[in-house]
């Protein structure tokens, strides 16, 4: 790998790209409209491509009052068709947007011929070049992280000014129009916004991959978060993350199989995937990791409980003692979980090892009690409220006695015999 | 704007001759009445009779396709301040990354005004309408980790923390626990001692005279209002409820055929 300065301003202009398209992106996932962005991205093509016809030249502000125009006109539209009542909004956008993206390259054809335009830089951007386009009073600073700079920090501007707004607005739009602040007025903030941000990423990602760096980050943070500032600060990480990622990706990867390197803005999407993959699987809340494991100690915490239960139930008959040999097939476990659990029981103290067999200690016989009690008298309930047949009862009963609360436990009644005829045995003191 | 006669400036909402349409098609027909001030009103109706729309209404939350609402004499535009508004729980979306005190903080939006952050003393404010719904110790828990009932008492809280002289409460009894329902019972009789005045859209019949002083009984049209002793009849109720405005639906579907309103 050959790292040059062109590779820092790269991963700079990345970087403040997917920032920038963070902050709008964050709002658009909160207020689950995330396709309005891909809509909007689409249809700055066609401003694009009249601001080139009107004025021949690539005239950034002119490029950006095309596009917000146009943007705006998506959102206006999307909605106008919506409110016909027919047409749900996932149609009305596939409808506005598809047609003025089609209109935007049926004009691209036309300012080919008059303008430099490469229509290449639509699907990949053209970050890979950005460090050539310079202007001349630019102090060595190529126009891509300038435009993307401003856009950045415009738009944190605007998000900070209307910070209390946006979130009312995305949380609760009936209470904000009652408090006189217009959701409809907000709406089309955000609209602008967006449509800024993507002519200003467009160049660098392109239109299609713009969509990634409005979405992947901010769905990425929510996985990881329920804070909203922090939220949009992750969003903004997470987007400057998968910035640098993508394109030390591109340039190294594709090397370890002979080929050279392949497209910035594409990897920066994948890396953003990447992230995204990444942080499903560990987030501290709903993650994938997290949830396994959760798994996993709910299946010991019953089994345990179980195996108590058993013990419980052998003194009660005051038969001989527990043949731990039979217990795998009693729970269906195979007797290698079974000796697990065992060994965790024994642990806690919850049984304890005699010189031929094992027995219950006093706290495990109180806990097994406490199960017990809440079994059977999950039965009577269950019989009274939903007369089933016997079996039913039990199983029914067996799931219930784990997740029986003290209170639950007190609401249940004070019955002395189950169903079956078993004693309820009465309620233990601590 | 010139007052109606039969209309007063001294009433908290004033409506005179309401009617809203969705989609060309009315939901509202024609309501006029003057809701007294200081008052519990229990706004009662089948489904569909567009209870919650006569809230959204008079909120201007949904478009009015003729008639007007007066706060105290005044549109509402110019009245927002004294106005607070409980939604219907489903209404949002629950799984926003906030807590229940930046849910409080919402109601003391419009009095902070545009782009100013919130304080200390509109956190305070919120944390002592926390306290009166019994959530204070739910303040930084996020929302999504609230049971139903706590949610709705959020939603009160928000209420009380905008601190208003009018409040609309849109079904905040449904599907609560026996705790919340006591909190909001609580919170009803505290306004009505301050003098406030709280229209409540409710669903439950039995606990209207126990719960309300007052009772509109809407069936796209104001069927009956007034005192509860006076007007919660079963009379009025048949009539609210029973089958006979069937037709005015029916005129209803007629008319959003051709295109009279909106």
């Amino acid at each position: 790998m050959n790292w040059t300065e062109i590779d820092t301003w790269i991963v700079i202009i990345g970087a403040l790209c997917a920032a920038g398209c963070a902050v709008p992106g964050t709002i658009l996932v909160l207020r689950r409209m995330s396709l309005m962005g891909d809509a909007i991205s689409h249809t700055v093509l066609p401003g694009i491509a009249i601001a080139f016809l009107v004025t021949g030249s690539r005239d950034p502000l002119a490029m950006l009052i095309g596009a917000v125009v146009v943007g705006l006109l998506t959102a206006f539209l999307v909605q106008a068709i919506q409110s016909l009542g027919k047409i749900d909004v996932g149609a009305s956008m596939g409808i506005v947007f598809t047609v003025l993206f089609a209109f935007g390259l049926v004009l691209m054809r036309q300012a080919i011929d008059h303008v430099d335009i490469d229509p290449d830089c639509v699907l990949n951007g053209a970050i890979e070049f950005a460090w050539f386009d310079q202007n001349p009073d630019g102090w060595g600073i190529p126009r891509g992280a300038i435009v993307n700079g401003v856009m950045l920090v415009a738009n944190l501007f605007f998000m900070l000014l209307f910070y209390k707004e946006f979130k009312i607005t995305a949380f609760d739009p009936a209470l904000a129009k009652s408090q006189g602040i217009n959701p409809g007025f907000m709406h089309y903030m955000l609209m602008t916004m967006t449509a800024a941000t993507a002519v200003a990423a467009f160049e660098t990602v392109g239109s299609i991959l713009v969509v990634a760096m409005f979405i992947v980050p901010p769905a990425t943070a929510y996985l990881l978060t329920e804070r909203y500032g922090v939220l949009v600060a992750l969003s903004l990480g997470v987007g400057v993350l998968a910035a640098g990622l993508g394109h030390l990706s591109a340039i190294t990867v594709p090397t370890w199989f002979g080929f050279s390197g392949t497209t910035t803005a594409g990897a920066m999407a994948v890396a953003s995937g990447g992230l995204f993959v990444f942080a499903w699987a560990l987030s501290p809340s709903q993650g994938l990791l997290v949830r396994f494991l959760h798994k996993q100690r709910t299946h010991a915490h019953i089994l345990a409980e179980d195996v108590l239960g058993i013990f419980w139930r052998v003194e009660e008959r005051s038969q001989s003692f527990v043949q731990t040999g039979d217990l795998p097939s009693a729970l269906g476990v195979s007797s290698r979980v079974l000796k697990k659990a065992l060994h965790q029981l024994l642990k806690q103290g919850e049984i304890i090892q005699c010189t031929t067999h094992l027995e219950l200690s006093q706290s495990g016989r109180m806990r097994a009690t406490k199960l017990v009690r809440s079994h059977r008298l999950w039965e009577v309930y269950l019989d009274k409220h939903y007369p089933q047949d016997a079996n039913q009862l039990h199983h029914s009963a067996s799931r219930l006695e784990h997740i029986t609360t003290e209170e639950m436990q007190s609401n249940l009644g004070d019955e002395n015999t189950d169903p079956h005829g078993s004693p309820v045995p009465s309620d233990v003191e601590e | 704007m010139p007052i109606e006669a039969g209309h007063s400036e001294t009433s908290p909402v004033s409506i005179h001759d309401l009617t809203v349409a969705y989609h060309r098609k009315p939901v509202l027909w024609d309501v006029d009445l003057d809701i007294p001030e200081g008052k519990l009103v229990a706004v009662v109706g089948p489904n569909g009779a567009g209870k919650s729309t006569l809230i959204k209404a008079i909120l201007d939350i949904v478009p009015r396709a003729s008639g007007e609402v007066l706060l105290y004499g005044k549109p509402f535009k110019k009245q927002r301040k004294l106005v607070a508004y409980v939604p219907q729980r489903e209404s949002v979306d629950w799984d926003f990354p906030i807590d229940a005190l930046g849910v409080v903080l919402m109601g003391r939006y419009s009095t902070i005004g545009w782009c100013k952050p919130t304080g200390k003393k509109d956190k305070l404010l919120a944390m002592d309408a926390l306290e009166r719904v019994g959530m204070s110790e739910y303040a930084h828990r996020q929302i999504n980790q609230l049971s139903g009932g706590q949610q709705q008492r959020v939603f009160l809280a928000r209420a009380l923390a905008q601190d208003s002289t009018i409040y609309f409460m849109d079904e905040p009894f449904a599907s609560v626990d026996a705790a919340t329902e006591r909190a909001i019972i609580q919170v009803l009789s505290d306004l009505r001692e301050k003098g406030k005045t709280v229209v409540v859209v409710h669903h439950d019949l039995q606990t209207v005279p126990e719960y309300f002083d007052h009772v509109i009984m809407l069936n796209m049209r104001v069927v009956a209002h007034g005192p509860v002793e006076d007007v919660f009849t079963n009379d009025n109720l048949k009539k609210t409820y029973g089958g006979r405005l069937t037709l005015l639906s029916e005129a209803a579907d007629r008319l959003a055929k051709n295109k009279v309103l909106g």
